[in-house]
């Protein structure tokens, strides 16, 4: 049995975090299976003025291409997508990534809750996000929005988190779907994928 | 964010101000259009009736509204690795065919690129040699670029941006603070033409060596994003530059193969086809 209750309707998996976030997120990467039959959208808290390195550290484990995507690129399955630094990263209606630079949100650009909050909009109950392990709010509000348009959420579990206060704001703001760690995401990323076979 | 509005009023602002004013934001794109919708809204004070009812009624609004409505947020020198290829390779180049020539900032915002800009040509020495348009469709923040006066506080990531640019001096050498200002010294800007000018219109008003178009096109759908690149295609002598922002990229366009690719992590990309 399953104990997600998973199915293949989904489109897409959007992934915030920022603070205490990188190990886990090169570790999930590091086990993604190969063909993983969605695109994976991260909006990850980056230093502003250091354009380059961060694409180039996530790709040395990651099975999956790694790219940060330009403005009006169509979001393909099976590649991770990553926020460029000092833009904000939307996904458009018509399945595309929109940049801008628009104000910081929650002191930061890229903001988690313009990425995760635009692909609740145009994914909505089709849409699995993750919130992992941060040093600010950013990404709650995000993920109310998703869960309010049916997605499934999923924070890190807060005791394993370097900092909980973005899980934990998420938390507070809506009712989370799963709260787990991160071998357990890679889990649930691995029984995903087995759905579309 | 957790507020929202519906695209059928956005549809009704947009068409409102199209009819009313000629200002068309049919195809911007959504995502970024619908929070700057939903921010004046917020700032306002207003819901989408008493916005529309406001935008009819009163014509001295719009300016207010349409600075309000496009993101303004810039910095000197951004993309300081940019900026080091326009000193070291692109001017040059220019200057092997033409000894005078023009630029056009589009999309200029609060003057921050044109004063890099200026600083770059003078330290190269050819300021007097050089041209320079800046045109924006906000006439509010077109007023500010022409006084060349920052809040302090932004002029340390200038100042980063510039030491990364390897500028020759300090950047403190071209303005003075006062009271939390920092007020650039005017003859940098003498010659700069500034006016408006509406891409989405489209206007061809001159011809250009080198036209600077950074992160204004990201806020335009694909279709529109076409039609301004024809213009600049138009606006450009052959073997012209056009620079886009660093997350920009042209390979979509219909006329893209129109464009050789000079520079591909700055994105500057030059003429080579009538
Ligand atoms: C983010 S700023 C870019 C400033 C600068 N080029 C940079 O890269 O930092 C975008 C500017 O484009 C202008 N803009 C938006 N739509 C326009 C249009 N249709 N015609 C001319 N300018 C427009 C806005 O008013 C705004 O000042």
């Amino acid at each position: 049995m399953d104990k997600y209750n998973l199915n293949n309707t989904y489109k897409a998996v959007v992934i915030g975090g920022s603070a205490g976030s990188f190990q886990g997120i090169v570790k999930i990467l590091a086990q993604l299976p190969k063909n993983f039959p969605l695109p994976i959208i991260m909006c990850l808290h980056r230093l502003k003025h250091v354009r380059n390195g961060f694409v180039e550290a996530l790709s040395l484990k990651s099975t999956l291409q790694v790219v940060e995507p330009f403005d009006k690129e169509s979001i393909k399955k099976g590649i991770v997508y990553l926020a460029p630094s000092n833009y904000h990263m939307s996904i458009e209606l018509g399945n595309h990534f929109a940049m801008s630079t628009e104000e910081m949100v929650n002191n930061s650009r890229p903001a988690i809750d313009i990425t995760l909050g635009t692909a609740g909009y145009v994914y909505r109950d089709k849409l699995i996000g993750i919130l992992l392990s941060g040093a600010n709010r950013d990404g709650g509000l995000g993920m109310k929005h998703i869960k309010d348009k049916g997605g499934l959420t999923i924070v890190q579990e807060p005791t394993e988190c370097m900092i909980d206060t973005m899980p934990k704001a998420a938390l507070a703001l809506t009712k989370i779907d799963h709260v787990l760690k991160i071998d357990q995401i890679v889990d649930f990323l691995k029984e995903l994928e087995k759905h579309y076979k | 964010m957790v507020q929202d509005i519906d695209i059928a009023d956005l549809k009704r602002i947009t068409e409102l101000v199209y009819t009313k004013y000629g200002y068309d934001f049919r195809n911007y794109a959504m995502s970024s259009f619908k929070r700057r919708m939903l921010r004046i809204l917020e700032l306002k004070n207003l819901n989408v009736e008493s916005l529309l009812k406001k935008i009819n009624e009163q014509p001295a609004f719009i300016n207010e509204f349409l600075d309000e409505l496009t993101v303004n947020v810039t910095e000197m020198f951004r993309d300081p690795g940019f900026w080091r290829i326009i000193r070291d390779e692109i001017i040059p180049g220019i200057l092997l065919n033409h000894k005078q020539f023009k630029i056009w900032h589009a999309g200029c915002s609060s003057g921050e690129e044109v004063l890099s800009m200026a600083i770059l040509l003078k330290e190269m020495g050819i300021e007097s040699d050089v041209t320079l348009y800046a045109t924006d469709l906000d006439v509010n923040i077109l007023e500010k670029a022409k006084q060349g006066v920052y809040p302090a506080k932004n002029m340390e990531l200038n100042e980063k941006n510039y030491v990364r640019f390897e500028g020759k001096k300090s950047l403190k050498e071209y303005y003075r603070e006062e009271n939390g200002k920092a007020i650039f010294h005017r003859e940098l800007l003498q010659n700069v033409t500034f006016r408006k000018h509406d891409l989405v219109k489209g206007e061809i008003f001159n011809k250009f060596d080198l036209i600077l178009c950074r992160n204004v096109m990201i806020y335009f759908n694909q279709t529109l994003q076409n039609e301004v690149l024809k213009k600049f295609h138009e606006s450009l002598f052959k073997y012209g530059y056009l620079a886009i922002g660093s997350k920009e990229s042209l390979i979509w366009c219909d006329i893209a193969n129109r464009f050789l690719v000079v520079n591909n992590e700055e994105k500057v990309y030059k003429k080579i086809k009538d």
